[in-house]
């Protein structure tokens, strides 16, 4: 086996598998940026993951091909509409971030495998049926060498993943709600005495972010477990958090950092049948995500600050 | 007396709206709550084995509290108790089959063992905010994960050949007590809980009653303020890292050592050390209101377990329960908001 084939083993599977963390990560940007920690992004995802398979097994007679892509838009409804809990509160009741985040965590686990045994009688869902096709992209998959490792046996969905990023960049960098975002999560006094409504913005980052968690859960699911159950999602959206933290809380960063993690897990996965990797025992390529994260935090690799006002509530009126 | 009462409003305000909405989600979903809510409360005290089975559920959860109650006290949120649970556990568990001792040396080395494991890999986190000012609650999450696949390697490659558990530790470093088995028709009841007790009482005294307890508050409260009178902010967060990990340590060590007197390759979380962040939330980081708490959470857990079997209502409306109980505490802003709103009504 050459190295060019083992490239072409690794390199789409590795995108295939950071799509869901880029989705939820830059979710967590969102969120963040704004001035909310979301811990709740694993939960988020558990709840999108849910959405995306029940919706996917009750109407792929009716949707056919188009299913997944309907139970992806269904998981991101779903998730925004459980991210309301995480504002509600976070920014209206003023609880703390974190320990909310925690409740979202459990409220999802239970919640959907609570509505798994109530419709399946069993711990977990039936398989679907209809998942995202692999396909070789038009005319770029045709490029030599790049094409083939690239462009060629993957899903759409991913490349989406890819140019999001550079959509969320361009919106918080370049649009008037993007700088809000940005103003609120690093002073939000300042922020407010210009006219902007710190609430409003805060309640539709953290939505943003509960939306993309759920595109992120919907994803991983119909993708790689083709089924849910309480450990469909295991430490994806704490990854995606770590891929946020790792990319420095901007989404082109988020996005790198979340095709790195994808690498390790790709390794971690299919590493032991390819040559040079096989040696290497699995454990590191599955700490690595986590281990590198606290290396960067520790400023050894450019040192990672979040958002001044995070973890914050704003009280109208106080210094 | 008065003063007693309103701290204990707030958090009983959450565990009854909690509990009904338990009961409203039953209805909706066509279950019977009062025979939903019965069964559970059979599972907890319903007879003798119940009872030691619920008690043995307790344990764990009063240690994994007070390891977050104890990080609270000095303002830092120790997440990472699941984490350090896990390490514990397992080095409980390798002390316990790797050593051939008397029993009066190998029990506390064991649990000793157990707890420093959990002090180690709280020390990170710890010493990572203290040295870098890097925020504890990202590091503690990474390293819980860390935990998870690196106990499962050396269980699967180092303690075994491939297997998914570790050999059962030698009689000499158990926790089982025949005297409680027998009186609680076999459960699986253990000596973990004079341990818990034990470590209740060492907390209790260390913050209220010591030097360092006092310097471990006084960072809590202001830190810059604690740095002024001249205490080391530094040593005071590593030290109370420390402590809440061996807390953590011993809640795994008593799993290993007493329930299940082995330890096994996790596919996820024990999420003990989640629940253990409701207990100190609702236990308001107190010795005494941990005991209660966990009282409260491991009761529910064990009479979960009855619930499908009497009633077939999914066990996890409890985890819906105690993730709402969370919620309501830590939205103690809104409730005492509604609580002041209603007293004005009145007058």
């Amino acid at each position: 086996m050459d190295f060019f084939q083992v490239l072409q083993i690794i390199i789409p599977s590795m995108i295939a598998l950071a799509a869901p963390l880029i989705f939820t990560s830059l979710g967590g940007v969102f969120s963040e940026r704004a001035g909310v920690i979301n811990i709740g992004l694993e939960g988020l995802m558990v709840i999108g993951a849910f959405t995306g398979i029940v919706f996917n097994l009750m109407f792929a007679d009716v949707f056919g091909e188009w299913t997944p892509w309907l139970a992806v838009l269904a998981a991101m409804i779903a998730g925004l509409l459980f991210s309301i809990l995480h504002a509600v509160a976070c920014i209206t009741f003023r609880a703390d971030q974190t320990v909310s985040g925690v409740a979202i965590n459990l409220l999802a686990v239970g919640l959907t495998m609570f509505l798994v045994k109530l419709i399946f009688d069993k711990g977990q869902t039936d398989r679907i049926t209809e998942t995202f096709p692999r396909i070789d992209v038009p005319l770029l998959s045709d490029i030599p060498f790049i094409g083939p490792i690239f462009f060629a046996n993957g899903y759409y969905i991913v490349y989406i993943a890819i140019l999001i990023s550079f959509v969320v960049w361009y919106v918080l960098y370049k649009t008037p709600f993007g700088l809000r975002i940005r103003a609120v999560g690093e002073h939000p006094m300042a922020a407010d005495t210009m006219g902007v409504n710190v609430t409003k913005i805060r309640y539709a980052a953290v939505l943003l972010s509960g939306a993309f968690g759920g595109i992120g859960g919907a994803i991983y699911a119909t993708i790689f477990s083709n089924e849910f159950n309480h450990a469909t999602i295991n430490g994806q959206g704490f990854m995606a958090i770590a891929a946020m933290i790792f990319g420095k809380w901007h989404p082109i960063g988020a996005m790198g950092a979340a095709l790195f993690f994808g690498l390790a897990q790709s390794l971690s996965i299919v590493g032991s049948s390819l040559p040079f990797f096989k040696d290497i025992p699995s454990v590191y390529l599955l700490i690595a995500p986590y281990v590198l994260t606290i290396i960067a935090l520790t400023g050894f690799i450019g040192r990672a600050d979040a958002p001044k006002a995070s973890g914050q509530p704003y009280i109208k009126g106080k210094r | 007396m008065s003063k007693y009462l309103s701290k204990l409003t707030s958090p009983l305000i959450a565990v009854i709206l909690g509990l009904v909405v338990g009961a409203i989600i039953m209805l909706v979903s066509g279950y019977d709550p009062v025979a939903g809510y019965g069964s559970m409360v059979n599972g907890i005290i319903g007879d003798s084995y119940y009872v030691g089975e619920s008690v043995r559920t307790i344990i764990p959860y009063i240690l994994a509290g007070l390891a977050v109650a104890f990080a609270f006290r000095t303002g830092l949120f120790n997440i990472g108790v699941e984490g350090q649970l896990i390490v514990g556990w397992l080095a409980a568990v390798w002390v316990g089959i790797a050593f051939d001792l008397p029993r009066i040396i190998h029990l506390p080395l064991a649990i000793l063992a157990g707890a420093a494991a959990g002090a180690l890999w709280a020390f990170i986190p710890g010493y990572l905010k203290a040295k870098f000012r890097v925020h504890e609650v990202i590091v503690s999450i990474m390293l819980n994960y860390t935990a998870l696949y690196v106990t499962n390697y050396l269980i699967r490659n180092v303690m075994t050949d491939k297997l998914d558990k570790t050999e059962r530790i030698a009689d000499t470093a158990s926790l089982r007590s025949p005297f409680f088995e027998s009186i609680t028709d076999f459960s699986r009841m253990h000596w973990g809980i004079v341990v818990a007790i034990i470590c209740v009482i060492i907390m209790w005294f260390l913050l209220e009653r010591t030097k360092t307890g006092f310097e471990l508050k006084a960072v809590g409260f202001n830190q810059h303020a604690s740095e002024y009178a001249g205490m080391s902010v530094n040593k005071n967060i590593i030290l109370s890292m420390v402590i809440s990990g061996a807390f953590a340590g011993l809640a795994g060590a008593m799993e290993g050592l007493g329930t299940f007197g082995y330890a096994a390759v996790k596919g996820g979380f024990t999420g003990m050390g989640f629940d253990g962040i409701a207990v100190a939330l609702l236990g308001a980081n107190t010795a005494i209101g941990v005991v209660l708490a966990a009282l409260l959470f491991g009761g529910l857990k064990a009479g979960a377990l009855n619930m499908p079997l009497e009633t077939g209502i999914p066990s996890e409306i409890v985890d819906i329960v105690i993730a709402l109980i969370i919620f309501f505490v830590a939205s103690s802003y809104f409730i005492r908001w509604i609580a002041a709103r209603f007293k004005k009504g009145v007058k």
